[in-house]
């Protein structure tokens, strides 16, 4: 019976290791995804969303960009230093990278300034190199993207876009 | 031989620079010089004018713009008077179309071409190189500016100093607008935050600038060679210098380091030495910290050199760094053992600059 158990079960990974091989062979394999675009806005991120843009980025094995976005007023220059802006994506970003310290993600952080959220959205689409985007979208008790500029995310970013709606409970918060 | 400028910098309307002109103007003319006010904006302001009695001011030129009357410096008639010295207010003023120049910048430099000693004023916001960071501060942004080169090259720089308070206080005393536009006044522009910023910003701006002409004064005496040789010059201004690799992981050290000269009021240079061709994901990183450095008000430098700690050492020496910063370094194996660690050389390379080990807080055990 012993026997029996051990050769059906080595059948079975031998089946199964034929499939991978054919898969792969064929090219079916899913591409590879080396970077992960999260894009976040305000001084409020959700935790859940986050966690849920650490797990994306650990099953794909890949690093997470996490980029603040900012807008500028009108009346300043886009290249103009914004120390305060940049304290708060600081406070923010290393709260992130602790948070995926804990599973060994990768981070490489960013930040993006426009003059709307959206403007710094679409600069950060031209400069970054990415492979999917996860965005949190807004709710009554964290900072996200608003419902337009998801759906501008949706019609304009090439690839795949993953949209969360965090509930409505702890986050990170900047001074 | 061009005369000598004596610039009146404060930090705001009311803080006492056109007084403290006079005043000085007033004690050349004791002297027995030939002083003229070339042009005077006293704003209506009874101390200012007080200080002006006495002083021969130069008659006005009228122009009309756009069928405003209005009245300007008589750049050509100052000229032809050859006073020994001008006293020129409002610096960043923007003159009407029409006249000589745009700016009054410009009047003085011909004013100083000629041989007059000009006495000038001029608040900190009108800096063309503060504009946007005083623009942050206070959420005002000023129209008139004026290159830094004008204040760099002035013989003389003097901050005319007043705390926020005190500058409150003549403003509710009706010494600085007329009391209809007091209420206006202190609503806006002349709250004690933005009073407070624009103080430490005209003090910094007047230290560099005493440490600039320090440094040039070194150099220009003759003493090139000692500056150069003397591997760590005396700095009233902190400046940090920030070597980093072009990875990910050195935004921790560039986030520290900002922040440490943040503190200090001090500038930030971050360094990236490139001991070979940069690699895809490396250029992209580099770009990444330019856009980032951009944000923070940091300038990032990038080297080429074998040698890291050689050309950290320079750039910190050309900098005038007065702190390095570097990263955790990596555990040493094999031959590396073998190498001098960088933080060392970097000691021996900058006596009397500090080197300071940025350390991963994500490894710190609680």
């Amino acid at each position: 019976m012993t026997h029996a158990a051990v050769l059906i079960a080595g059948l079975l990974a031998g089946v199964v290791l034929a499939l991978l091989v054919v898969r792969h062979m064929r090219g079916d394999e899913p591409p590879h995804v080396d970077r992960i675009l999260f894009p976040y806005v305000g001084t409020q991120l959700s935790i859940s969303a986050l966690d849920a843009a650490l797990r994306i980025a650990k099953a794909e094995r890949a690093t997470l960009v996490p980029a603040y976005l900012v807008p500028v007023p009108m009346a300043m220059s886009l290249e103009a230093p914004i120390p305060r802006d940049c304290s708060k994506a600081f406070e923010l970003q290393e709260a992130i990278e602790q948070r995926a310290a804990t599973t060994a993600i990768p981070v490489d952080g960013r930040i993006g300034a426009g003059r709307t959220i959206r403007h710094a959205l679409r600069g950060l689409l031209e400069t970054e190199r990415y492979d999917r985007i996860v965005v949190a979208a807004g709710t009554a008790h964290t900072d996200g993207l608003s419902s337009t500029d998801v759906a501008w995310l949706l019609e304009h970013a090439p690839g795949e876009v993953v949209v969360l709606r965090p509930a409505d409970e702890a986050a990170l918060a900047a001074a | 031989m061009p005369g000598h400028h004596k610039v009146f910098l404060g930090m705001a309307a009311g803080v006492g620079k056109t007084f403290r002109m006079l005043q000085e103007g007033r004690a050349e003319l004791e002297a027995g010089r030939d002083v003229v006010i070339g042009y005077l904006e006293p704003h209506g302001r009874a101390e200012t004018e007080a200080q002006a009695d006495g002083l021969l001011p130069l008659p006005r030129r009228r122009v009309t713009y756009k069928d405003v009357p209005l009245e300007e410096m008589d750049l050509p008639g100052l000229i032809a008077r050859r006073p020994e010295l001008a006293l020129i207010d409002e610096l960043a003023h923007t003159n009407p179309p029409g006249l000589e120049h745009d700016k009054r910048y410009e009047d003085v430099a011909d004013v100083l071409a000629a041989g007059i000693d000009v006495y000038s004023t001029v608040n900190v916001q009108h800096l063309e190189s503060l504009n946007d960071q005083v623009a942050e501060l206070t959420g005002v942004r000023v129209r008139e500016t004026f290159p830094d080169s004008v204040l760099s090259q002035a013989d003389e720089v003097v901050l005319v100093d007043l705390t926020p308070p005190a500058l409150i206080e003549r403003l509710r005393a009706g010494k600085v607008y007329p009391a209809a536009r007091v209420p206006a006044a202190l609503n806006g522009f002349f709250r004690v935050e933005n009073l407070e910023a624009l103080r430490e910003v005209a003090l910094r701006q007047v230290a560099e600038d005493v440490e600039a002409k320090r440094l040039k004064g070194d150099v220009t005496v003759g003493r090139e060679d000692r500056l150069i040789d003397r591997a760590a010059p005396v700095a009233v201004a902190e400046r940090l210098l920030a070597l980093v690799t072009p990875q990910p992981s050195s935004q921790r050290i560039i986030r520290r380091a900002w922040r440490s000269a943040q503190r200090l009021g001090a500038a930030l240079d971050v360094l990236i030495v490139l001991t070979g061709e940069p690699s895809a994901e490396e250029r992209e990183q580099i770009e990444a910290f330019r856009r980032l450095g951009s944000l923070l008000g940091a300038e990032v430098l990038v080297e080429e050199g074998d040698d890291v700690p050689e050309a950290a050492a320079r750039v910190a020496r050309e900098r005038g760094s007065t702190y390095v910063l570097i990263g955790t370094p990596a555990p040493r194996r094999g031959l590396r053992r073998l190498r001098e660690p960088l933080a060392d050389r970097l000691l021996r390379a900058l006596p009397g600059i500090d080197v300071r080990i940025i350390a991963d807080r994500s490894k710190r055990r609680s």
